[in-house]
């Protein structure tokens, strides 16, 4: 998919501070970011790390305490929500329960006093779009979750929104169709055009509908990039643990640059590209998933780590190796775990790009 | 949540006003008329003497006799005595009666629950009075008991029970009155009991005895302590039951404040007692609240 | 299922022997009372304690008593006067306290409203009196219709807070994020929303102020006497079959908008 590079949403040195009677709660601290139009762009963090609150500060739910938000270059933080042209998704939809399917999604049309018939056929449209049009005069509570969903989705999209914000649209679906939904809601933002900024905990979902995401925590933005960019090489510890399963060892660097080694703490010495400023004797912390690592037979004298598990997980097999620090998941095929057997002494490899070294 | 550059306060002060105005000046307001009326001088005409004075106060335990000598009369300390006697009496009733009541109520499948509880709260928006008075054609000379027992021939004709106009007869009003007051509060925190707790005791070898006493009473106290205060305050203060009931011969607190301003007119009087009647129930809504504290931290700490 | 031959039934662990039963008496006790009342106002006897026939006779002489229906009037009056009053006091009270989200004047708003049920009935009804006389303040029925207002708001309040608080918030922020603005916001979403909770809060003040006794008892003067007051007044002078037919019509009565209520809310709620 190609992106022009068109600013959708300029978020510039966005503070926002919860203040209570006898407690300050910091949100989100000096956030910088920008979306660019026609992108897939999810914030990810764990919850209450201040990816909601950013949402709801581009919606308008909030005021915002400082920094400024530009939608396509317009300065919106001072606009009231209905004056915004951006739409959202509610976590649990929040449906007007006293309206029916096709008034729910009419509403935006209304408020904004589009021609009846424009109203009518666009709403139409939008039901169509999210296959819902057999269902207009239903209630919310008659409908199933995923119907809910797609109701919630047709509502935001009818006044064809700018950018449709969607503040985790699938954590109340059922895994099954949570997995569906991901496939149609990509497949809509590709055919609309329309740019979506998605708010979710699941590293899962972010990165199989992302074209790029935003890490969070604790109110600062971690890592912005593209899906494969954010898990191959994750900017700091917080990424790579929260994406992915990761292994975070600690050895000294005995050289640097392109052909540098470095001895773990387990005692083995690796081969790794190790940057020009770390320097010989430097303590490092390594980080590597647990599938790019292989392991080899070893002696005994000479062992490093040896088998201490074995956990089968159907197309692979997970192997934790203790050496005399710390353990060490690895991930292998299941046809290359035949060779080994719990107890085994082994020694690791990194294969080239495998591993690299992590703040 | 708060909409960038929208003010709720002014909003806010215009939605509350009505309240204020309304509470403030004809509930607070009567209030502390009360309070100033009964600091003055009663006035033989009813109404009151604009000065200030501490008789209405002094008459709760003295008396001033012939002689213009101040002497103790125990007339109202048995008033006041009985009240508490018989709003005692009628809150471990109500819990009596109430609790398995209550907890059999909470077993039940959700729609026959929400059936029973609403029969249960039917009486208490029905009229007090009506009901009241209807225990007099059960009571009463002649009436339902009586007219059974003749039946039974346990009873000749000519005599009676005599089961009006005694403490017995105004205990059972009382409790009628308020028994729904009771279950409520209870079937609230006994609803919340998780069933699988009775089974992990009973798993521990607890007998039916031990789970009531170890499991179900512990954890219904918030409801039974709610409960109790809900039937015992407005006991207390109890108007109707004494005077339909105990014939207006054994005054109550409540029956006793009406009758000093319906018949014998003594205002000051009758505002310290309301008075008297107000500070004893403030205290134990401040005693209650102080508990509910207390259970709320000991839940948060859990 | 145990089989037959085992002398001891199952039984669940949370299932007690003679709580049922006990429960069962706990119905009676409650009701028993009611149906005897109810029975009685079909008795033909003009005593009203003893029971000699079946007659319709005391509801129709109901219909000829000048007294009853002027009270009765008079209670419509101030119920339909009190019970709207109320119910817009609380309405409005509650939005601020519920939507308003953390001010100074909360917890006073909160302790003002509940108030009304915290002070005995006895005590508001004699400090109301105290109130109006000692201000000579004397307006007939609008004395009994404010202090009516003012124990209703709490009761009004209750099932509009209930709805208030039900409501997802989320539902007017998305309005709002659909263009719609504040007052169209609360015509479109939270007006409707809150009408069942209005509407039960009206029923609810309604059969309070209806039902009211002691307060207005006090309050009321000799032209503004309601039917509660009648009643009274009657069984002071002793036991009348026709006292029990009113009273009867008035249980009914009660029981009927509570009913109503009761199925109402049950319709919202699924």
């Amino acid at each position: 998919m190609e992106i022009n590079k068109v600013n959708a949403i300029n978020v510039k040195n966005v503070t926002k501070i919860y203040k209570t009677s006898n407690a300050e709660t910091r949100a989100l601290k000096n956030a910088n970011l920008t979306i660019f139009d026609n992108e897939f762009f999810t914030l990810l963090g764990p919850s209450g790390c201040g990816k909601t609150t950013l949402l709801r500060l581009i919606a308008g739910f909030e005021d915002i305490t400082e920094g400024s938000i530009n939608l396509f270059d317009e300065e919106i933080v001072n606009l009231p929500p209905n004056k915004r042209s951006v739409n959202t998704v509610f976590q649990q939809y929040a449906l007007f329960p006293h309206l029916d399917v096709f008034e729910n999604v009419a509403f935006g049309l209304r408020r904004l006093n589009k021609d009846k018939n424009f109203v009518k056929k666009r709403t139409l449209e939008v039901l169509e779009l999210v296959q819902m049009q057999d269902y207009g005069k239903r209630k919310p509570n008659q409908l199933s979750g995923g119907q809910q969903q797609r109701v919630a989705l047709a509502r935001a999209l009818a006044p064809s929104p700018k950018v449709l914000l969607l503040d985790e649209p699938l954590s109340a679906l059922d895994l099954k169709l949570r997995q569906a939904m991901r496939y149609e809601l990509k497949t809509l933002q590709r055919e609309t055009g329309i740019t979506f900024v998605f708010v979710t905990h699941d590293q899962e979902e972010a990165l199989t509908m992302s074209d790029r995401i935003a890490v969070i925590n604790e109110g600062e933005i971690q890592q912005i990039g593209e899906p494969e960019e954010i898990y191959e090489s994750p900017n700091n510890k917080f990424v790579a643990n929260f994406i992915g399963e990761a292994n975070l060892l600690t050895g000294i660097c005995e050289k640097n640059g392109e052909n540098g080694l470095c001895k773990l703490d387990a005692g083995q010495e690796v081969p790794m590209f190790i940057p020009n400023h770390i320097h010989k004797g430097e303590t490092v912390t390594i980080f590597i998933r647990p599938e790019r690592i292989k392991i080899k037979k070893s002696d005994k004298e000479k062992s490093y780590c040896t088998i201490s598990q074995f956990t089968y997980l159907g197309n692979a097999a997970s192997i934790l190796l203790n050496s005399n620090t710390k353990s060490i998941n690895v991930n292998l095929p299941i046809e290359d775990v035949k060779n080994f057997k719990k107890g085994d002494f082994v020694e690791v490899v990194f294969p080239s790009n495998s591993a690299q070294i992590i703040d | 949540m708060n909409i960038q550059g929208e003010n709720k306060t002014q909003n806010r002060i215009l939605s509350l006003l009505p309240l204020w105005i309304v509470i403030g000046i004809f509930m607070i307001g009567p209030l502390l008329v009360m309070a100033t009326v009964s600091l003055m001088e009663s006035n033989v005409y009813g109404g009151v003497h604009f000065k200030f004075s501490l008789s209405g106060y002094q008459q709760i335990l003295f008396d001033t006799n012939l002689f213009d000598e101040i002497e103790f009369n125990p007339a109202y300390i048995i008033i006041i005595a009985r009240s508490f006697v018989l709003a005692l009496a009628a809150t471990f009733l109500s819990l009596l009666i109430g609790f398995p009541a209550a907890y059999y109520i909470s077993r039940q499948s959700n729609r026959v629950k929400n059936i029973l509880i609403f029969l249960v709260t039917i009486p208490f928006w029905t009229n007090l009075l009506i009901r009241t008075f209807a225990w007099i054609i059960i009571l009463g000379k002649g009436g339902v008991i009586e007219s059974s027992f003749n039946f039974l021939g346990l009873l000749d004709k000519e005599s009676s029970l005599n089961l009006m106009y005694t403490n017995t007869a105004i205990l059972i009003g009382l409790v009628y009155s308020y028994l729904p007051l009771m279950v409520l509060p209870i079937y609230a925190s006994l609803e919340k009991m998780d069933v699988r707790l009775l089974e992990a005791a009973t798993d521990l070898y607890s007998s039916r005895i031990e789970l009531i006493r170890k499991i179900i009473f512990p954890l219904s106290m918030p409801g039974i302590i709610g409960g109790s205060i809900l039937v015992f305050v407005p006991c207390l203060g109890a108007f109707i039951a004494p005077d339909l009931l105990g014939g207006g011969k054994k005054l109550l607190l409540g029956s006793l404040i009406q009758f000093q301003f319906s018949y014998a007119r003594n205002w000051p009087f009758g505002a310290a007692m309301a008075m008297f009647l107000l500070a004893l129930v403030i205290l134990i809504l401040i005693f209650n609240a102080k508990l509910n504290r207390r259970h709320r931290k000991y839940e948060a700490q859990r | 299922m145990k089989p037959k031959d085992k002398k001891t039934k199952f039984r669940y662990v949370w299932n007690f022997p003679g709580f049922g039963g006990w429960t069962a008496i706990f119905f009676g006790f409650l009701y028993i009372p009611i149906f005897v009342l109810v029975c009685y106002s079909f008795n033909s006897s003009k005593f009203a304690m003893i029971w000699t026939g079946f007659s319709f006779r005391w509801y129709t002489k109901l219909f000829s008593n000048d007294d009853i229906q002027s009270a009765t009037i008079n209670s419509l009056i101030i119920a339909f006067s009190a019970a709207p009053l109320a119910t817009i006091i609380a309405t409005f009270s509650a939005l601020a306290i519920v939507r308003g989200g953390e001010f100074r004047s909360r917890e006073l708003s909160n302790g003002l409203i509940t108030l009304p049920l915290m002070v005995p009935e006895i005590v508001t009804a004699v400090a109301t009196l105290i109130f109006f006389a000692s201000l000579g303040i004397n307006f007939g029925l609008m004395n009994v219709i404010i202090a009516h207002t003012v124990f209703c708001i709490p009761f009004a309040y209750m099932p509009i807070k209930a709805a208030l608080e039900a409501m997802d918030p989320n539902l007017e922020l998305a309005a709002r994020d659909l263009y719609s603005d504040k007052p169209s916001t609360f015509r479109t979403i939270t007006l409707p929303l809150l009408t069942p909770g209005i509407i039960s809060g009206f029923m609810l003040a309604f059969v309070i102020s209806i039902d009211d006794f002691i307060i207005t008892l006090m309050v009321a003067g000799g032209g503004s006497t309601t039917l509660p007051v009648y009643i009274y007044s009657m069984v002071k002078m002793g036991v009348s079959p026709e006292v029990n037919a009113v009273s009867s019509l008035m249980l009914v009565f009660s029981i009927f908008i509570v009913t109503l209520y009761w199925i109402f809310n049950r319709k919202i709620n699924n």
